[in-house]
């Protein structure tokens, strides 16, 4: 029998914009700025709220009944990031919010957002980002599959076919591309290559824009609370420092097959390449 | 990069204190605030709606639509079966547009519009304006439903409206080879099919833009025997009735996002919009208002594009050891480019805000409007290519392409030879004048009332060269350039009141226009 009701879950990071970045980013212990720097909503996650709402586009045609929820941990005002998912399509959203989350690494990250996920009771397929732009750890989305104890289908940039039983998606690796197919649920990280997010719908835009974000606390969530937070945090953070990289050397090289040749042999030797 | 954010000038205008009035007329005193949720509660809300919409069409303007507009000049719109296919880029720009809800931001919510006013609705041209004026024909033909609500019956209303929003497209089927400038001429013919109970539409369209249009309305000639306009009448024709052959796309100069065809209408089925006789002199006329302020946003966008592209260059470009910005023949065109942009804009959301307060006001305006701005646009792009000296002449600039898209805009929806013939009759009963002393009478910043005493001696040299001239018609053109270079100083003298950033804008147009009616003044007295 066909399942009538289907559940997405997106999870999404608000984060510093690192690509416009001043002076005062950067405070003296090596650390964000996050006060001068403008939150966006984190490309990648982007990307994930893309392809969640593409599934929906796909099952909705089959009379089954999709609903996308995107969930957020963060400060308060992340749920600017929400009402921005609320205005491209998404149907709900809440922000996990609590002082005792503070100074999780991507573990205690991982174990909020998977219990958070697990409140929200039934889910069919949960998409994030590959990374956020602000740690780069690519970490968050794996842990939390492993903590739902689903498949994961990490570095996907192209939504193949979804029902609703299996999900099919193309993965970017380094030395290629592969296709692969998992039954659900599973949770999918989602590649900046992927398709761009829709725009902002106008008539969404009007209607969704007073909408009330539910917050939840840590006790929203049931947690373990030794697993939250610093206490639930194993990584330590000893010294950052800001490494500039600077030209040192260069080489010409001829603009004939020779020439090229030899800087690809170079490059691969070097293993840029 | 995001159109309606970088341009601080849309949001001033929008916050306008007369948009108080114009928001609650339309809005019917937010009757509809408690059943639609798309409704506004209030003034605020309104504006706020308002704002974030035109800060999701600014986004699709610089991320989408500015960055297809080359590939879309190169490509251009071409012929398939019997159809035209947009190129790629104009493709991506409906679709976007589509996607995003903003087709039919102006028409009633039931039609699944959102009711806007007609500012933002002309701010939102503006932008895509900026970013492709070709393209801009195909988003601004959406006009079209504005006349079939206006004069059509219900059941072509609920027909016919719904499917703006979907994306369906407009044209406005008007001209032929022997009647452009001249409607009256229009040879087309209508005749009522008794049989099938409805018109029938055959002959020849040249000129169409957007020809292959989804929904069209067709002047035509449904009283035999009859020569002039009286005997003409609008009709509304439905793509997917297959009547109509495209016969051939103009090879034009420049926008090529909008393709212009000629049509070829085989005993076309179509329906008559309001009533008989009246197409020409009611219909036409009330879409050709709309249109040419949709040529004067055109106009304005276009310019905006072209002074900031030479704003850009003038601060990268160096010679002589310095940017070229820092050289004062260079700045001197600068300021001018901008004072011109910038009076333009003014005029251009004064004369939308009259459209929906004081319809006799913006009929006054239009032309002024439609003349000044399209001329300017000219004119700045010609600036733009100056200020890049050698590389504006290569094709690889974008201010070539602004070159070649300006120069249709002093053209199309009316000439500016037309605009001031529809304006001379408001030369004759005073009633610029009227406006003008309404003008004045603000209550202006102190430190302004220089400027102000400047306009009013100009106002005073305007009416002598009125005298001196007998307001013959060899002269009109030049009496219709004086009463706009007065208009818009007063105009730009209320928006630096309100925020001093105009300040520069403000007194470089007022020098200008003083210097034009002093010239005025010496050539009309010879």
């Amino acid at each position: 029998m066909q399942k009538k009701d289907f559940q997405i879950v997106v999870l999404a990071k608000q984060v510093p914009d690192t690509k416009n970045v001043g002076k005062d980013a950067m405070n003296a212990d090596g650390t964000i700025n996050r006060a001068a720097l403008p939150a966006i909503f984190n490309p990648d996650d982007m990307k994930a709220l893309e392809m969640a709402l593409m599934c929906r586009d796909i099952l909705k045609k089959e009379n089954i009944d999709v609903k996308v929820t995107v969930i957020t941990m963060g400060p308060p005002r992340a749920n600017e990031i929400i009402r921005e998912a609320l205005y491209r399509g998404a149907d709900n959203g809440f922000v996990v919010s609590d002082k005792r989350f503070a100074a999780s690494d991507t573990l205690a990250t991982s174990y909020a957002l998977s219990m958070a996920i697990k409140k929200l009771g039934h889910y069919d397929v949960v998409f994030t980002g590959r990374q956020a732009i602000d740690g780069d750890t690519a970490q968050v989305g794996p842990q939390t599959a492993e903590k739902l104890e689903v498949p994961q289908i990490t570095y996907a940039d192209e939504l193949i076919a979804v029902t609703p039983e299996m999900i099919r998606l193309r993965r970017v690796l380094q030395h290629g591309i592969e296709v692969v197919e998992t039954k659900l649920p599973a949770l999918v990280t989602v590649h900046g290559n992927a398709h761009d997010c829709r725009s902002r719908h106008a008539h969404l835009v009007i209607k969704k824009k007073n909408t009330e974000i539910p917050m939840w606390t840590a006790d929203d969530i049931n947690p373990d609370f030794d697993r939250l937070g610093g206490k639930g945090s194993p990584t330590k953070v000893k010294n950052i420092e800001n490494v500039v990289l600077a030209k040192k050397e260069s080489i010409t090289v001829s603009s004939d097959d020779e020439g090229i040749k030899g800087l690809i042999e170079d490059l691969t030797a070097a293993h840029i390449f | 990069m995001n159109f309606y954010q970088d341009n601080k000038s849309l949001a001033f205008y929008l916050n306008h204190p007369k948009m108080e009035e114009i928001v609650r007329m339309k809005e019917n005193d937010f009757v509809d605030a408690e059943n639609d949720e798309l409704a506004p509660k209030n003034v605020e809300d309104a504006i706020d709606n308002y704002d974030k919409v035109l800060d999701i069409v600014g986004e699709l303007c610089g991320d989408v639509l500015d960055p297809n507009a080359e590939a879309v000049d190169i490509e251009g719109p071409k012929i398939v079966d019997n159809a035209i296919v947009y190129a790629k880029g104009t493709q991506q720009n409906h679709e976007a547009m589509r996607d995003a809800g903003l087709y039919g931001m102006a028409l009633p919510r039931k039609y699944n519009g959102l009711n806007f006013s007609y500012v933002p609705y002309v701010m939102a041209a503006e932008m895509v304006s900026r970013a492709d004026a070709g393209f801009a024909n195909i988003w601004g033909l959406q006009d079209c439903a504005e006349t079939i609500l206006k004069f059509a019956d219900d059941a072509i209303k609920d027909e016919y409206l719904p499917r703006i929003y979907k994306g369906d497209t407009c044209s406005m089927d008007l001209t032929e080879p022997d009647a452009g400038s001249d409607l009256q001429s229009v040879q087309l013919k209508a005749t009522f099919d008794e049989k099938a109970n409805c018109w029938r539409l055959n002959g020849v369209k040249r000129f169409i833009t957007n020809g292959d249009a989804d929904i069209k309305l067709v002047l035509a000639r449904s009283e035999e025997g009859s020569t002039d306009g009286r005997g003409l009448s609008l009709f509304v024709y439905d793509r997917k009735e297959k009547a109509v052959t495209v016969r051939r796309i103009e090879n034009k100069m420049g926008i090529h996002g909008s393709p212009t065809a000629e049509l070829v209408f085989n005993n076309a089925p179509a329906k008559l919009v309001g009533d008989r006789k009246m197409g020409l002199i009611k219909y036409v006329m009330s879409l050709m208002n709309g249109a040419r302020l949709g040529v004067g946003a055109q106009s304005v966008g276009l310019a905006e594009a072209a002074v900031r592209d030479a704003e850009e260059y003038a601060d990268q470009r160096e010679q002589f050891g310095k940017k070229i910005k820092e050289f004062v023949a260079v700045q001197d065109i600068l300021d001018l480019m901008r004072a011109k942009t910038d009076a333009a804009r003014s005029l251009l959301y004064e004369t939308a805000r009259y459209v929906e307060t004081n319809k006799k006001i913006a009929d006054m305006l239009t032309p002024v409007l439609k003349m000044f701005a399209s001329e300017w646009a000219n004119q700045i792009a010609y600036d733009d290519i100056q200020i890049h000296g050698g590389s504006g002449f290569m094709k690889e600039y974008k201010c070539e392409r602004l070159y070649r898209d300006a120069r249709i805009l002093t053209i199309y929806e009316g000439t500016s030879q037309l605009q001031v013939v529809a304006a001379a009759r408001f030369l004759g009963n005073g009633a610029y004048l009227k406006y003008i002393a309404d003008l004045d009478n603000f209550e202006y910043a102190e430190e302004l009332l220089p400027l102000r005493d400047k306009l009013r001696a100009m106002t005073e040299k305007y009416k002598e060269i009125f005298d001196l001239s007998g307001n013959k018609e060899t002269h009109h053109r030049r009496l219709v350039e004086a009463v706009g270079f007065i208009i818009m100083g007063y105009l730009m003298l209320q928006d630096t009141t309100r925020c001093a950033d105009f300040r520069k804008s403000c007194e470089n147009i007022i020098k200008l226009g003083q210097g034009e009616i002093a010239k005025t003044y010496e050539y009309v007295k010879e």
